[in-house]
């Protein structure tokens, strides 16, 4: 019987189960997949459109004016400190869009790209994870936004902005997990398919975006951060508008302990059923 | 340079088929059964288990106990009928779905190309779709761009490659998509039926290039329902039927397995006996003569039919065309339309007719065949003696796949000469049709 060089690095068992052992060196072999992916989302995103990249900026910029008059003229809630409504909403409606549209876009991907699935190998994990680099580069594009308004207001950010990456990368690590589950799930069960806009819909409101989260009474404070939101979007806005330390230890811990749980479990639940995604899809 | 690249051990696949009972089913009953429904979903779904539509799963194995080794550097063609097995084998070698039992070991890396012009963004420009499919196919930018020029040249577009692909022709297209795909460098080449698209001078450059890669060292898996292609390219192949390995041998003796599995899997086989003439086999050619199971529109639709007479005057050979639903749509007698008889000097006889192209619409159609004596007596008489498939009908070279399921009808219509408008003026439209309505009564 002649041999199967059993030693080669390129040597393969395929077998039911056992795709894993590749599976993270092959995740970094189909890097530029991941980039060429988000690449063509960007490139493609404003094609066949009046103002074109104009979109990235319109879109946050008026639910930003949208929220400082309901909030802040009609509903009279109190800005933080000294900071002007406007860029307070601001400062917490950019990680929240980044958390939204991750997990919108992230979700729904493995499904969009059931052509792909069904044709050809590559790790799973890049299709959602492009879109989640697609999301980070519409939040940089809305960063110049606040930049505008910051300087239009005259606030002057401290030394806090330097741990602003901190917090951007939190609300990553805290729309991967569900989104990565939601991604898994929808292959099987496009229900989730409604579920996930009225979750972003909901959170929105329950998420300190449109006020400031020390609105909430002290006691309450803890529970509110089951909301991993809560703590990114308060941190993120301290290191935008300075002020005293928002984050509230136990609540704090308690978000980044649940952003952890989610990610794994997310991680966990997409490794399991993408083995079997191009039959399901 | 023998050693083996691929080894499949008692490889399997299973799918699971949800059917709905059709039974009729009363409010209260589907009150029950709702929520009973949603609570087994609910489980699964935590469970992290599939969930399969309808009440009655059925197992189905799409490939069972398949055991093969191929060497490195060994062309080997994968034939069969849809749904014999085929394109699930591909694609546990190309890793896209996993196999339930049994294994595969490989070494070396493993290109597929299952479809072409996967993941083609029809806003992308040509040159950014190069790199797009390219990478997506798991090449890196590098490759692609040291190897950008001879995709180009190879596709022939380059007057249109900064040009969004939704604007080229349907050929065009395919054209650049392959060309992606033929540059690809990989030890296993894995291939599905990629070929039935664009033009014959295509297809031809096509498998040049094929024939080149397969003769250039590398191992090429090769699955066609073009014999005359895959026995060009390949010394061996691999016969599947109905989810097992049928045959694995040389590509002559496989392709008349092939056959044997085409025969077998329709209605009468024991063609039996006539008085006078007997019908023994009967194929569908190719433009080049070889037995094929496809149909391509525009062709003249070549029938081989052996037959043997005992040497009676008068005998016609008659054809039947019907379609999926069996109903008739075509006849031919020789006696009558041809007033040829068959030979009156007994012995065994190969009879070649060639009729005249149709531009049949996709799908499954049959020839049922008779020798009869003077039209009127059946001799011997086969149902169902020649099966066929019509994958899609271009009539004007553009593919468009009008189905005759869909309630399009069997044929695609020709124009004889080009479709013309002729502008009538606005206010005598009208009455130019009057007149030319009223003109064979004054004539």
């Amino acid at each position: 019987m002649t041999m199967l060089d059993q030693n080669s690095p390129r040597h393969l068992v395929l077998e039911a189960g056992r795709a894993d052992r590749q599976y993270w060196p092959d995740l970094w072999r189909y890097r530029e997949l991941f980039f060429i992916l988000a690449w063509r989302d960007v490139a493609v995103r404003y094609k066949q459109t009046v103002i074109g990249l104009a979109w990235a900026f319109v879109r946050p910029f008026l639910t930003m004016v949208v929220f400082t008059v309901v909030f802040g003229k009609i509903a009279k809630l109190p800005a933080e400190g000294s900071a002007p409504y406007a860029v307070m909403v601001f400062a917490g409606l950019l990680p929240w869009m980044l958390f939204a549209s991750v997990l919108s876009d992230a979700s729904t991907s493995i499904v969009g790209s059931a052509n792909l699935i069904s044709k050809v190998y590559f790790p799973r994990l890049i299709v959602p994870l492009a879109t989640v680099l697609v999301a980070l580069i519409d939040f940089l594009v809305s960063l110049f936004i606040l930049a505008g308004l910051m300087l239009w207001y005259g606030v002057v950010p401290g030394w806090q902005i330097l741990l602003l990456p901190v917090f951007v990368l939190l609300a990553l690590l805290c729309s991967i997990g569900p989104a990565l589950w939601a991604a898994a799930v929808l292959v099987k069960y496009r229900d989730f398919r409604f579920i996930i806009p009225f979750v972003t819909q909901i959170g929105l409101y329950i998420s300190p975006v449109g006020f400031s989260g020390k609105i909430v009474p002290e006691q309450w404070q803890f529970v509110y951060s089951l909301n991993p939101m809560v703590g990114i979007i308060d941190g993120f806005r301290w290191c935008i508008l300075g002020g005293a330390n928002p984050i509230y230890g136990s609540g704090f811990a308690l978000s980044l302990g649940i952003i952890a749980v989610l990610l794994l479990w997310g991680i966990h639940s997409f490794r399991r059923t993408e083995r079997a995604f191009a039959d399901m899809i | 340079m023998s050693d083996v690249i691929i080894r499949a051990e008692k490889l399997g696949k299973k799918f699971q088929i949800g059917h709905q009972t059709a039974r009729q089913e009363n409010f209260r009953e589907a009150m029950i059964r709702g929520p009973r429904n949603l609570l087994r979903s609910a489980v699964d779904l935590l469970n992290g288990r599939s969930v399969i539509a309808g009440d009655v799963i059925e197992e189905f194995w799409a490939l069972r106990d398949v055991d093969f080794e191929i060497k490195r550097g060994e062309a080997v063609g994968i034939i069969g009928r849809n749904g014999a097995g085929k394109t699930t084998l591909l694609k546990i070698l190309s890793r896209i779905t996993e196999p339930t039992e049994g294994r595969v070991d490989i070494s070396g890396r493993v290109a597929s190309l299952l479809e072409v012009g996967t993941g083609f963004h029809p806003e992308l420009s040509g040159r950014e779709n190069i790199f797009l499919n390219g990478a997506i196919l798991g090449m890196t930018r590098a490759e692609v761009r040291r190897r950008f020029d001879e995709i180009v040249d190879f596709s022939g577009v380059e007057k249109f490659i900064d040009t969004p692909v939704k604007r080229y022709s349907v050929g065009m297209y395919a054209r650049l998509a392959f060309a992606v795909a033929a540059h690809l460098e990989a030890e296993i080449l894995v291939i599905d039926e990629v070929l039935a698209v664009g033009d014959s001078e295509f297809q031809a450059r096509c498998l040049d290039r094929m024939s080149k890669v397969a003769n250039a060292g590398r191992t090429v898996l090769f699955v066609s329902h073009n014999l005359a292609a895959i026995t060009a390219l390949t010394r061996r192949a691999l016969v599947f039927a109905g989810g097992h390995l049928h045959f694995d041998g040389p590509i002559e003796t496989a392709v008349a397995h092939y056959a044997a599995t085409l025969s077998k899997s329709g209605d009468v086989r024991n063609w039996g006996q006539g008085q006078n003439a007997t019908l023994i086999s009967a194929a569908l050619l190719d433009a080049e003569g070889r037995p094929t199971e496809r149909y391509e529109p525009g062709r003249p639709l070549c029938v081989q039919v052996v037959i043997e007479t005992v040497g009676m005057p008068g005998m016609s050979l008659e054809l039947l065309l019907r379609d999926e639903l069996n109903l008739p749509l075509a006849y031919y007698t020789s006696a009558v339309f041809s007033q040829v008889s068959l030979p009156s000097k007994p012995g065994r006889y190969e009879c070649r007719l060639s009729l005249q192209p149709y531009y049949l619409a996709s799908g499954e159609y049959c020839f049922d065949l008779k020798t009869t004596y003077t039209n009127v007596h059946d001799d011997h008489r086969v149902d169902n003696a020649l099966r066929f498939v019509v994958d899609n009908c271009s009539p004007d070279g553009v593919a468009y796949d009008f189905k005759q399921g869909a309630g399009r009808g069997v044929f695609a219509m020709k124009l004889e000469k080009p479709l013309q408008f002729s502008m009538l003026p606005p206010s005598d439209g009208q009455a130019a049709a009057g007149q030319g309505a009223a003109a064979p009564e004054t004539d």
